[in-house]
């Protein structure tokens, strides 16, 4: 096996720029998960089932087909619906509407989780209905379910690699760049692949450390 | 679409099918003996088969497939066909993740039953195989039937490297008729047609192992679905 330090120094520069575009569709990919998740989660929750059924039979339906399709569908299919977005508004779309699927649930979850007294109190205090679910239960839904929100966070940063298959140049794309142009496979990929291990690594002890604090 | 290209299709549904079958048997394997492993007596066994976990359960599958792939070959001179480069990388990450599941049944059994056997002096082989693992695999068969459809959407990414899936034999029909539409759409309802035939048997697997030891399936959705949270995270950081 050969090792050439040199190959590693020369994909530093590359990397870094990897590492901002995997973040920011990290960071992007979450809020939209995070913000769609929730309205899957309250649709859910409408009395009337003609809502309910359509959001649980599309949510059903990307939850359990591969995200990578999907990107693919996105990416060369609403072209020619004549809606053009550059590839990582794609695939930032394409990860936070796959993830809300996952999402939708841990928020159902929180809400079920509230204890029936507090909407009962919210009844006998006469809220209306909009107030109870801002400022009853809400609030304590979304505090339980952080953690929970964190372990997707991680698994979407295991996912972002799939945005090299529609052109983004993240960490994987631009390794896999660098590699075909000196051809040197080993070093750039297995750099990233330890990347991925430590940054995951990071972010599962501060998701504890923020488990911690927000249970106590 | 001709009757030539739907060919095309239908190869690669077998392709993805092969491929699924052969990596759940990997992963099947792996996630056996890493989370038995994990229970382990000894503190080395222990410690090595969870930094197998954290390793794999760290990193990308892609980047797994790549560096089985591309890596492999260069570092120790063995060429993987694509098929099984694919099995290793995806049966070796997904079996990461069923180690915690098979880890997390086994502690789940009752204390007293593994009392029960050391006071009838079974070997810890024997303690393993009639009283732990029958009454913890029927527990564990619905987080392994979410990590299942898991797999399944990770056989799409062998496609990257080039060999001829159902995604695969996507794209080629996207190039052949210069629209995309109708391929994906049609791609992506015959994964969920799978998807939905994988929960249907796994389904009557876990009735009919539950029946086995006395016990009804249970079937909210909400502990379902919740438990899926668990299998992809990183870290044990929920439990």
């Amino acid at each position: 096996m050969k090792w050439d330090w040199n190959a590693v120094g020369d994909f530093m520069p590359h990397f870094w720029d990897g590492v901002l575009v995997t973040l920011q569709a990290l960071v992007l990919g979450s809020l939209i998960s995070f913000a769609l998740g929730l309205v899957w989660a309250l649709l859910m929750r409408t009395p009337s089932r003609w809502v309910r059924w359509p959001v649980g039979v599309v949510t059903e339906f990307v939850r359990n087909t591969p995200l990578l399709v999907q990107l693919f569908f996105l990416f060369y299919v609403m072209p020619e619906w004549g809606l053009t977005m550059s590839a990582l508004t794609t695939g930032v779309i394409g990860i936070g509407l796959h993830y809300s699927t996952y999402t939708m649930q841990v928020y159902r979850a929180g809400i079920e989780a509230v204890p029936a007294g507090q909407w009962e109190a919210a009844t006998a205090l006469n809220l209306p209905r909009l107030r109870t679910w801002q400022v009853v239960i809400l609030p304590q839904a979304i505090r339980r379910v952080v953690p929970a929100l964190g372990n997707y966070v991680i698994a979407m940063l295991k996912d972002t690699p799939l945005l090299m298959a529609i052109t983004v140049l993240e960490m994987l794309g631009e390794a896999r760049l660098f590699s075909q142009q000196h051809f040197q496979f080993t070093e750039p990929l297995t750099v990233i692949g330890v990347a991925f291990i430590v940054i995951s690594y990071l972010a599962s002890l501060l998701l504890r450390a923020l488990e911690r604090r927000l249970v106590h | 679409m001709t009757s030539g290209l739907w060919e095309l299709v239908l190869k690669g549904i077998w392709t993805t099918v092969q491929l699924l079958f052969f990596s759940s048997l990997v992963a099947g394997a792996v996630s056996f003996v890493v989370g038995v492993a994990r229970t382990h007596r000894l503190w080395i066994v222990r410690f090595l088969a969870g930094f197998y976990t954290e390793v794999f359960r760290g990193t990308s599958a892609l980047i797994m497939i790549f560096w089985v792939y591309f890596v492999l070959p260069l570092a120790f001179g063995w060429q993987l066909v694509p098929m099984w480069a694919g099995t290793l990388a995806l049966g070796l990450t997904y079996g990461a993740y069923g180690s915690e599941i098979v880890r997390g049944a086994l502690n789940s059994v009752d204390p007293a039953q593994k009392e029960g056997g050391i006071a009838l002096s079974f070997t810890p082989w024997q303690r393993m195989r009639l009283i732990l693992l029958p009454q913890a695999v029927p527990e564990m068969i619905p987080p392994f039937s979410n990590l299942l459809i898991e797999l399944l959407k990770g056989t799409a990414l062998v496609s990257v490297i080039g060999m001829g899936d159902l995604t695969f034999s996507a794209n080629l029909v996207r190039l052949a008729l210069q629209q995309s539409a109708e391929i994906y759409t049609y791609v992506l309802l015959i994964y969920f047609v799978i998807a939905f035939l994988l929960t249907r048997v796994m389904r009557g697997l876990e009735k009919k192992l539950k029946a086995g030891v006395g016990k009804a399936p249970q079937h909210g959705v909400g502990a379902h679905e919740l438990k899926r949270a668990e299998t992809t995270g990183v870290g044990g950081a929920v439990s």
